[in-house]
């Protein structure tokens, strides 16, 4: 259970922040000024891709809820770190982005630390 | 409102932006950087002390999740996770995220430490080993530079 609720949590994080990426970037190319609270609100109301990733915002927080009271905080909170490995394989397979040395090393740290910390 | 430090809510698409022209990191920026790191560990904490309370067993029943919230400590911790929201977008209008995401990536030793000291949890060396890589490796990540495509701003 608790990999399926670890999933969750990085699935759902590392597709809100791309639907947020593509989202802003979209909507930010109307415009040249920095969006206040209020724009981003609107945005967030007028942009389905935005209203979802802050409904997936929403559940990888209640995932962590769920997860979080039956196992450790010293194992759930350094886990859900695997969205940034999932996120700079994305950027390589599905967005074919050029992926940094230092970015690949980062991410191949994280995933050695997650082996760790399951252990 | 990711409770991973990012990221969960972490590792967020827009890597490091150019900071405003006199970007110089001021003894109030670090004042933020310092609120920004404990911050989110200790909603972590308060989230996790909260739930470990609640009797409820949380499934697929959304009432069950809106009662876990009313839970004082689950209470504290989301409201502590607003305020880390909005200290580190005020963090962010005056400090490089190359710079804040790297900092407060110290989060997950963080976590790691208040779970074994606030909540009793046993940490083996293997765990905090593989803490401090995940922090590392999180700094790394973060610290990577903006432009990752060729041509195009567009980056993600």
């Amino acid at each position: 259970m608790k990999w399926l609720l670890l999933s969750v949590i990085v699935v759902s994080t590392v597709i809100s922040d791309l639907l947020q990426s593509r989202g802003m970037k979209i909507a930010g190319g109307t415009s040249t000024s920095a969006p206040g609270l209020g724009r981003v609100l609107s945005l967030i109301a007028a942009r389905r891709d935005l209203a979802l990733a802050i409904v997936l915002l929403a559940v990888s927080f209640f995932a962590f809820l769920a997860l979080v009271q039956t196992e450790p905080l010293s194992f759930a909170v350094p886990a859900s770190a695997g969205s940034f490995v999932l996120e700079t394989v994305l950027a390589k397979t599905l967005l074919r982005e050029r992926v940094a040395m230092r970015r690949a090393m980062g991410a191949l740290l994280v995933a050695a630390g997650i082996l760790l910390v399951a252990r | 409102m990711k409770s991973q430090p990012e990221k969960v809510q972490c590792a967020t698409p827009e890597r490091p932006r150019r900071a405003p022209a006199n970007s110089a990191v001021t003894a109030g920026s670090y004042g933020l950087v310092l609120i920004v790191t404990l911050l989110k560990p200790f909603s972590n904490l308060f989230l996790a002390w909260g739930m470990r309370q609640f009797s409820e067993v949380l499934a697929l029943n959304p009432a069950a999740y809106l009662r876990a919230m009313l839970d004082p400590l689950v209470a504290l911790g989301i409201v502590m996770q607003i305020l880390w929201l909005l200290t580190r977008m005020s963090l962010l209008s005056v400090a490089d995220l190359s710079f804040v995401l790297p900092v407060t990536s110290a989060g997950y030793v963080l976590s790691t430490l208040l779970g074994r000291v606030f909540l009793h949890e046993q940490v083996s060396a293997e765990r905090w080993l593989g803490a401090i890589l995940i922090s590392l490796g999180a700094a790394l990540v973060a610290s990577t530079p903006e432009k990752t495509t060729e041509g195009t701003a567009t980056g993600k």
